[in-house]
């Protein structure tokens, strides 16, 4: 018995753990599918618009930028163009040329210088003291006598500060000659650190070299991508070209570095910001749909589990119910089953014990032959006979009880006496009566009319109650009374016994069908189900009282008019047995 | 020959009644002619529902006792037959229990009545009796 529980609870394992995968899988794949596939698609194309908007950002900064650097030298081109050598080497000149340049332009203009073609300054106007100052060996000399003009890197010159040169260099009297100018540092820096967005973008210049042009910025550049290449190999990548790169920082956070070329391809404008940041509002809804998906899955899961268990039982309840109901059907055919055998037997016995009663008779016949008058033994001769003849009748009773019981049961309602009913029934359970110690006594009213009822299923309600109560009386013995009355339009019925009762918590249940106090194996539980089922459709009712320790009765009503419709449909002969009339 | 097997004739043979027994258990046959041979009866012998309609074509009877359930032929054709060779015979029906039916459809198709095996012996002599004197009005 154990092994199958444990098989059975295998089975509704692994059936409960089915169901659960089952749901699972169906309704957290297309979640998380389609979570991806949309936050796939977020993130492409709020990467794209984010880039979009630096490289936007960048570029507008580049040209800002770029025409700064633009009109600071067109105004040291002009002054270069519009004075001479001569004039702008007196100093007081030079002086006030600055003082208009500062007027219009603010503190960005910090001096100006006069250079001749061997280096020497040979006039100046600003804040330090820089006389005649030499700067043959100065790279921007160098450059701007190549060129027309140098806007240099930022160093630290002979004053000490930060600060680059704008020169340009103009002819005069076949002698070139070199106007240059100071930019202040800080104006310049603050353009472009005003470049910030978010919280962690900042902006800074390199040079070729690599070399900061303004604040110094750790990482300054990615590793890979055009912007790596500027410095690496000093190739320009086209004024026009933005470029965006991430590269991780080595402690875990990636960067995004926007690109662009200034200054014609000598400096690099970067723009800086942790990744994080850049998409932060990419990481939020990231988030955000990250818990949603792990509360949803844990309802998922948790309903699934909560559902399927529940299923599971359910399903089981009802297995072992038919379970059951099976083993009562085998039990039933096997009844059916013994029941014919019984009654076949029975049939088979009459023919020799009538026969033999028969002889018994002959020979009695015979007997009263004038031969056989004299005989000492005639007295003993007819005791004898006599006796075959009780015992014979005594083998047609039993044999008559066997077989009126296994008589097939059939539904034709007939005019059913009540008395010889259960004087019969008494009679068949007598045996077992006495054996039991059990005495059962009949109370029937005078005059009980007969029943518009099915034998052999009034037979089976009284068979069924009077069982119960010898089973229940089985140990100690008792009495079984069975009365019938009138009330009314119905035959009332009780039978009741002196056994040891029914708790009240069970008399609510006890029509119930497999309700049974009975061990295993010993009672199906649907005895009282059957009785009540047949008395209902009779029309009638059943009932019980029990008191502990003092007895149970259970009583019937039948209605005298029989079946007025009340219950279910009789069986199929009924009306017509009831037409052809009584017999 | 089918009904050579004649017992008992004591005088005079005119005032018995002329019983044909059919039934196919045959110690219960013999027993139950040896005594209606005491009791002022002559009893033809028939072991199965053919013997008895032989019997019948071979000579009339007063009553016939017929078995309702036998081997070779229903109890109710051999009725049926009876009561078309011979209509005013009565024939009364041995059942065994629980064929109360068939013995209520019997009596439909003719017979005079009906007892249940196994039956007590002075009951079915008076019911031969009543037959064969509604027989003879």
């Amino acid at each position: 018995m154990d092994q199958t529980r444990h098989k059975a609870d295998g089975y509704y394992h692994s059936l409960a753990r089915n169901m659960i995968l089952a749901v699972l899988i169906v309704s957290i794949t297309p979640m998380l599918l389609v979570s991806a596939t949309i936050l796939y698609q977020f993130h492409q194309s709020y990467q794209a618009k984010v880039y979009a908007h630096l490289e936007e950002l960048v570029e507008k900064h580049r040209q800002n930028i770029d025409n700064f650097l633009k009109e600071k030298l067109a105004d040291i081109q002009a002054l270069a163009k519009t004075f001479s050598y001569e004039e702008l080497s007196d100093e007081s000149f030079l002086r006030d040329r600055l003082e208009v340049l500062q007027e219009e332009y603010g503190a960005v203009f910090v001096d100006l210088g006069v250079v001749n073609a061997r280096g020497v300054q040979m006039a100046y106007a600003g804040p330090f003291k820089l006389g005649k100052a030499l700067y043959s060996e100065a790279e921007w000399f160098r450059e701007v006598m190549k060129r027309d003009y140098y806007i240099s890197d930022v160093f630290l010159g002979l004053r000490g500060l930060p600060h680059f040169i704008l020169a340009v260099r103009q002819n005069w009297g076949g002698e070139p000659w070199i106007l240059r100018s100071t930019i202040d540092f800080v104006a310049f820096t603050k353009l472009v650190e005003n470049i910030r967005i978010g919280e962690t973008g900042i902006a800074y210049i390199l040079n070729r070299r690599g070399e900061f042009q303004t604040k110094t910025v750790l990482d300054a550049l990615p590793s890979k991508g055009p912007c790596s290449d500027f410095v690496e190999t000093g190739k320009p990548f086209t004024e026009e070209d933005v470029c965006v790169s991430v590269r991780g920082d080595g402690m875990g956070s990636k960067n995004l570095y926007v690109g662009a070329a200034l200054k014609g391809g000598d400096w690099l404008l970067m723009y800086r910001q942790r990744a994080s940041d850049a998409f932060s509002d990419f990481q939020r809804t990231l988030k955000v749909t990250l818990v949603i998906i792990l509360l949803g899955s844990l309802g998922i899961a948790s309903m699934a589990v909560l559902v399927s268990k529940r299923m599971v039982n359910r399903i089981a309840e009802v297995d072992s119910e038919k379970q059951l109901m099976n083993e009562q059907i085998v039990e039933t055919g096997k009844l059916a089953s013994v029941g014919e055998l019984a009654a076949g037997i029975a049939h088979e016995i009459n023919n020799p014990v009538a026969i033999m009663v028969e002889e018994a008779g002959w020979i009695e016949d015979l007997l009263e032959e004038e031969e056989f008058k004299e005989s000492e033994n005639l007295q003993e001769f007819a005791r004898a006979l006599k006796q075959i003849r009780t015992q014979g009748k005594r083998c047609k009773e039993i044999t008559h009880k066997l077989l009126s019981f296994a008589r097939k049961t059939d539904s034709r309602v007939e005019e059913v006496r009540p008395k010889e009913l259960i004087e019969e029934i008494v009679a068949l359970s007598g045996q077992r009566a006495k054996y039991s110690n059990v005495k059962i006594t009949t109370t029937l009213q005078k005059g009980l009319p007969a029943l518009h009822v099915s034998q052999s299923e009034l037979q089976q309600v009284f068979l069924n109650l009077i069982n119960n109560a010898l089973d229940a009386m089985e140990k100690k013995g008792g009495v079984i009374d069975i009365r019938g009355y009138l009330v009314g339009p119905y035959a009332v019925f009780e039978v009741a016994d002196t056994g040891p009762g029914i708790p009240q918590a069970n008399l609510a249940r006890i029509f119930d069908p497999f309700f049974t106090t009975k061990p295993v194996g010993k009672g199906t539980g649907l005895g009282l189900s059957i009785c009540y089922g047949i008395v209902k459709k009779l029309g009638g009712d059943i009932e019980v009282e029990s008191v502990m320790d003092a007895g149970t009765t259970f009583r019937v009503k039948i209605p005298l008019e029989g079946d007025k419709g009340e219950g279910e449909a009789s069986g199929p002969f009924a009306r017509t047995e009831a037409k052809q009339g009584a017999r | 020959m089918p009904g050579d097997r004649d017992v008992q004739e004591s005088p005079p043979d005119q005032d018995k009644i002329k019983l044909l027994l059919v039934d196919d258990e045959e110690g219960y046959v013999n027993v139950l002619a040896n005594r209606m041979g005491k009791r002022n009866m002559v009893v033809t012998k028939a072991f199965s529902g053919t013997e008895g309609i032989q019997a019948l074509r071979g000579r009339d009877f007063d009553v016939a006792v017929l078995d309702l359930k036998m081997e070779d032929m229903d109890g109710i054709e051999v009725l049926k037959i009876f009561k078309k060779m011979d209509p005013k015979m009565p024939v009364i029906m041995l059942t065994g229990h629980g064929s109360e039916q068939a013995a209520r459809e019997g009596i439909k198709y003719g017979a005079f009545d009906y007892l249940t095996k196994p039956c007590e012996f002075e009951e079915l002599v008076e019911k031969i009796k009543e037959a064969a004197h509604e027989r003879g009005e």
